[in-house]
């Protein structure tokens, strides 16, 4: 029946016939519905108004924050879109400076004050700023808060992202790309971890 | 909308984690409930879902929103065998708890109480914060669902095994998985797009 390559069992390491694969077969609309919101992020034609290249972009660097084998799936799928070599060094690039630990923020002033945790805020570089053009530089700037720094979210947030040129719609997108691949590499990590340490006990 | 009380807003935006029915406002213009197209209905999945102005915010890019939403259904609804729903909901309300979402918290939480009939135990984790000691269960799926909402993920062969000794099967345990990564997902929509308020 799937005749794509399901790209959560890439990630996640699982082999077919595998007792892994046999475990995600057991849930298949769940199988089939993370596979499918892959497929509307990353092959589906675009009709929010953003590239292929600034979807893979912003995967990239979401994956290489978290680390692991997302950060190279994403990173070749760039690579390979025209001029994708040069961008995926510039998200590199980025994904290094931005390197920290998560979840912090602050909560709305309260009994909740005392959790507040101090965190950095991630700015692009002047001169890399210029590279990756102001539309991609807000995104990434939003998108290192909506991994590292959730909590943070407010209205005015959305200041930058409008001024660069992001509408309604597009916003939409690049928050579900961000969430999604929350999602995607927690997913893996976890059923990779599953896989090597408790089947087959 | 006329009010006595001028100096204060009707609604206010909470700054604690409760179980209470709260109410979300989108900081984007959500599709008119009117002016939703067929293909936007189709990714609400249910058409009762056009009453939420956070749906209705998602449906500006109704494919993902269709594909989200059936599998978050699957991951927590489908009871076939696997973890029981109440621990599902818990997972998801620590995740909540640990990446600060509190209108995410106030509903999975909610839900946890409904399926455990626990409400008293469900609602130290949102006072004490999941560091609380509830029961070695409860408390291993709580932590479970912190290391793999750390970022930075924390979760490793120590939570499968903590949770296969408490008699979790495999199934069961990625059913741990799905729910604490779904609410990254949804974590990260609900937080950014829009805020919560009382009443």
């Amino acid at each position: 029946m799937t005749q794509t390559t399901d790209v959560l069992d890439g990630l996640a390491g699982v082999a077919p016939g595998s007792a892994l694969d046999t475990l995600r077969r057991e849930r298949p609309q769940t199988r089939d519905n993370v596979q499918a919101s892959y497929a509307a992020l990353f092959e589906a034609p675009d009709e929010t108004g953003i590239a292929q290249s600034d979807r893979l972009a912003v995967a990239s660097f979401v994956a290489l924050l978290h680390g692991g084998p997302a950060a190279e799936y994403y990173l070749g799928l760039l690579e390979a879109e025209p001029e994708g070599g040069k961008l995926a060094g510039l998200i590199r690039r980025q994904a290094e400076r931005g390197a920290t630990k998560g979840p912090y923020g602050a909560y709305p002033p309260g009994p909740l004050s005392r959790e507040d945790v101090a965190g950095p805020i991630f700015k692009v570089e002047a001169a890399d700023r210029a590279a990756l053009g102001e539309r991609l530089t807000t995104a990434l700037e939003h998108t290192h808060q909506l991994v590292f720094h959730l909590r943070d979210a407010k209205e005015s947030d959305f200041a930058p992202l409008k001024a660069a040129g992001w509408s309604t719609s597009a916003i939409v997108t690049l928050s579900q790309i961000v969430a999604y691949l929350s999602f995607q590499i927690r997913a893996a990590h976890g059923l990779q971890v599953l896989g090597l340490h408790a089947l087959g006990v | 909308m006329s009010s006595t009380t001028l100096d204060r807003p009707a609604k206010t935006a909470p700054n604690a984690f409760t179980q209470a029915e709260l109410g979300w406002n989108a900081w984007l213009d959500p599709v008119p409930e009117e002016a939703l197209t067929e293909r936007q209905k189709e990714g609400l999945v249910d058409i009762a879902r056009a009453k939420s102005p956070y749906f209705r915010l998602l449906a500006h890019d109704p494919d993902i929103l269709r594909a989200r939403t059936l599998a978050d259904k699957d991951i927590f609804y489908n009871t076939r065998s696997g973890l029981g729903r109440a621990e599902r909901e818990l997972a998801a309300a620590a995740a909540s708890r640990s990446n600060g979402c509190i209108y995410c918290a106030s509903v999975h939480a909610r839900f946890a109480s409904t399926f455990s009939k626990r409400r008293e135990d469900v609602q130290r984790l949102l006072d004490e914060g999941t560091g609380v000691d509830i029961d070695p269960l409860w408390n291993a799926v709580i932590e479970a669902s912190v290391a793999l909402t750390a970022t930075p993920i924390a979760f490793g062969p120590e939570h499968v095994r903590k949770l296969r000794d408490l008699g979790l099967d495999d199934l069961a345990i990625s059913d741990v998985i799905h729910a604490a990564a779904f609410f990254n997902w949804a974590n990260r929509l609900m937080l950014s797009l829009g805020e919560p308020e009382i009443g």
